[in-house]
């Protein structure tokens, strides 16, 4: 269901609108409104939840980026997180088409199961939530190369891992919403800002 | 049948380019009386279906970050897929090079309306001391032309496509007719605060965005994506509001996908036409005409001209001053930023506006010594903008973390950011221009540019103020000032690499002397008297304002001039 439907209604509409008499514009109307249309269901089309099939990645692979987007951004009270937000379906399009991704997610995932079998006798997925959280806790901030530097690849995997889930959460419906952005419409008048608390 | 002898179609004027100088031009000389044909590289532009204008970025399979990821990468943003169909920074299989030790970056339009597509629409009127450089401080040249020449265009253009702002009386940004602008958003609130307690101005921008019907144009509806293009024409576009009006005369020729090869010259020196290559069918053709313009863009323009050699222009047409290519400007570029965290207490509301600054600081310290020459102005931006692929970077990198702590983090920050763009006057140089490469020719086997261009030490200070002043806005704004930048190194002080604010100008500059200029103060060749350059090519200085307005007064000035000319039979 789109976020904001008295929005997409109020697009259309006024793309209907948009033939003025004596405009300069050559508008045709209904054909952008079915772009709009088109672009909406060949996208809900593409991607019915759960049925995902990766371009790249294997399942195992593909099960330990959608293990580290939900440690990265996990549900909480305000929101799904995410792998909700199709974040393991953005990362894998991507890196299909990307052989710099390909290398380097493909090494930082080498790199992940070879350390967690090191610590642990086991793939990341199949660790515990603890063991998990032990191994995050190390990749996720760059000071930890100062007391280890093996820790390097690692770091610099869940660094863009990092950013590319970031991106995928934030640019979904859920995303959008978790930030409570308002816009993307059509407005009379635009309104300034509220005012600002002093510092 | 009998073979029936027809002698090929001469237009009157033949333009090269489609954008803010050859949009102009078209409307002006076929509302005037000529017969024009024009050439654009590129396909039609269908607004309808080019333009992705309240589309959500889920709607999108790769969510606006391009095949790959292609516009993640750093500098490639105005390739997201959300951005008006205009231009890239690489066009396969039309290559060009940076001379060793050089680093520019050139970014280029294939379609009707060029770069007008998706421009920041920021429309600022040169000053009347911005034509008189030398004599102001005894560095590059003077102009041909003064402010007053130029101001009744200024007019004219401003009347016609729309700019808002308001009246403020400050010498180094000359009022316009404007329409009222938009409110200030919060960022722009809060950066207004603080440069009034540090006596910066700060002020209303001036944009080509209509917040009033203006010519059968409907008024901004305030979604702020002017850069996707929209497709009501409230933001000015040559592809929307020049080239329509020049069809509806029904003496404009439009041929697109039509790449120029080289101007043709006649026996007596004049220009007497265009050669090109026909994108669609592979086929060399040519099109002839009593005048040719040249608005392909400052590097286009002047590339064109190199490459149209013969035995009476052996060096190029027009160039026997050697000036083509020659003083190639780019705008000085750095940016910075920081959160201001009383902005995490601002109710959530709408932020969007139009696509770019309501307000902006113009170039304040005109009055006193500055460790540079000339100046600079700074766009504002940041706030609670629509979400998107790598907004969050920055708070990624700096914060780290993973989890609900760095969920709530970002939910916080969202919207807290100020962010500057200074953007200022480069001084001409030697070492700045561009050539034929040699070794390079296109997909089409027309020889491609190499350039040359560094930054100088006025530069590099001016970009070292930015930074100061940047830091100390966020700081009096209640802030940190995140950016990080390094004095020395290949981009010292954020100064970012030549070309990459796309204000490329110069190439092909005008002058009250023919042995140092190409073109007069009316944009016409002082060595091929049919022949005009209407592009960014004829700026003699790059003030620190965007250069759109201004080329599209030149051109609108030239265009008036070829019209009078052409009516006395002197061309």
């Amino acid at each position: 269901m789109p976020s904001n439907p008295v929005s997409r209604r109020d697009v259309l509409r006024t793309l209907a609108m948009g033939a003025v008499g004596g405009s300069v514009l050559q508008v045709i109307p209904l054909a952008a409104a079915e772009h709009v249309h088109h672009m909406v269901s060949a996208e809900k089309s593409r991607t019915p939840a759960g049925k995902y099939v990766p371009k790249f990645f294997n399942a195992h692979q593909y099960a330990t980026i959608a293990a580290l987007c939900d440690a990265i951004i996990p549900p909480d009270g305000h929101s799904g997180g995410a792998v909700q937000a199709g974040a393991p379906e953005f990362i894998d399009l991507l890196t299909s088409e990307n052989k710099g991704y390909q290398q380097s997610l493909g090494d930082g995932l080498a790199w992940l199961d070879k350390f967690c079998t090191g610590q642990y006798k086991a793939a990341f997925v199949d660790c515990d939530a603890n063991q998990k959280k032990q191994v995050l806790d190390l990749i996720a901030f760059r000071k930890n190369i100062l007391d280890d530097a093996s820790l390097s690849d690692g770091v610099d995997f869940f660094a863009f891992l990092r950013r590319l889930t970031t991106d995928a959460f934030y640019s979904s419906e859920i995303g959008i919403k978790d930030l409570q952005y308002i816009g993307n419409t059509f407005l009379p008048d635009f309104p300034g800002c509220p005012p600002v608390p002093e510092a | 049948m009998a073979q029936v002898s027809r002698s090929p179609r001469v237009y009157d004027v033949c333009i090269v380019g489609s954008g803010a100088a050859g949009g102009t031009a078209a409307k002006i000389l076929t509302e005037g009386g000529l017969n024009v044909v024009m050439l654009e590289a590129g396909p039609p532009l269908n607004p309808e279906l080019d333009f992705k204008e309240h589309v959500w970025p889920y709607e999108l399979p790769h969510r606006g970050a391009g095949v790959g990821g292609n516009a993640l990468k750093r500098g490639n943003g105005l390739e997201n897929e959300f951005v008006a169909p205009t231009g890239a920074w690489t066009i396969e299989g039309e290559p060009y090079s940076s001379a060793p030790g050089s680093t520019f970056r050139w970014y280029r339009s294939r379609i009707v309306g060029g770069r007008t597509n998706h421009w920041g629409r920021i429309a600022l009127r040169f000053a009347p001391v911005d034509f008189r450089a030398k004599t102001r401080d005894g560095l590059g040249d003077d102009w041909p032309i003064s402010y007053e020449d130029i101001a009744p265009y200024y007019d004219k253009v401003e009347s016609y496509i729309g700019v808002f702002g308001t009246k403020e009386n400050i010498a180094s940004a000359p009022d316009g007719i404007f329409q009222p602008p938009p409110k200030p958003r919060c960022n722009e609130v809060v950066a207004k605060q603080a440069c009034d307690k540090l006596g910066i101005l700060c002020v209303p921008s001036r944009l080509a965005v209509i917040t009033r019907p203006l010519n059968g144009r409907p008024a901004c509806h305030y979604c702020g994506q002017c850069g996707r293009g929209c497709r009501r024409a409230s933001n000015f576009s040559s592809s929307q509001v020049m080239i329509p009006p020049a069809q509806k005369t029904g003496r404009f020729t439009l041929l697109t996908n039509a790449m120029a090869r080289e101007v043709l010259v006649s026996q007596d020196g004049k220009a007497e036409g265009v050669s090109y290559v026909d994108k669609k069918t592979r086929t060399e053709q040519r099109v002839l005409a009593k005048s040719v313009m040249l608005a392909a863009s400052a590097c286009e323009s002047a590339r064109l001209l190199l490459n149209s050699k013969s035995t009476l222009f052996p060096d190029g047409l027009a160039n026997s001053s050697g000036a083509v290519g020659r003083n190639l400007m780019d705008s000085v570029g750095s940016d910075g930023g920081g959160i201001v965290p009383r902005m995490e207490k601002v109710k959530p509301h709408n932020h969007d506006g139009v696509g770019g600054l309501h307000m902006y600081v113009p170039w304040w310290k005109f009055d006193r010594k500055n460790d540079f020459p000339r100046g600079y102005h700074i766009e504002l931006w940041g706030g609670r903008h629509m979400p998107g692929v790598g907004m969050f970077y920055d708070s990624c990198d700096e914060g780290e973390g993973y989890g609900a702590s760095l969920k709530s983090r970002l939910r916080k920050e969202y919207g807290t950011y100020l962010g500057f763009s200074g953007r200022g006057e480069m001084i001409p140089n030697a070492d700045s221009y561009c050539e034929i490469d040699p070794s390079g020719v296109d997909q089409f086997g027309i020889p491609t540019l190499r350039f040359h261009f560094k930054w100088k030490d006025s530069e590099i200070k001016m970009a070292k103020d930015m930074q100061e002043v940047f830091k100390s806005v966020i700081e009096t704004a209640g802030g940190t000032y995140t950016t990080k930048t390094d004095p020395d190194g290949s981009n010292p002080y954020g100064i970012m690499d030549g070309g990459v604010i796309i204000h490329e100008v110069g190439t092909a500059r005008m002058g009250a002397d023919p042995k140092t200029s190409v073109l007069n103060g009316n944009c016409q060749a002082h060595d091929v008297k049919n022949l005009f350059v209407t592009d960014g090519a004829t700026f003699v200085t790059n003030p620190d304002k965007n250069p759109t307005l201004t080329i599209m007064a030149l051109s609108w000035r030239a265009s008036d001039y070829l019209l009078e000319q052409a009516k006395k039979g002197n061309l």
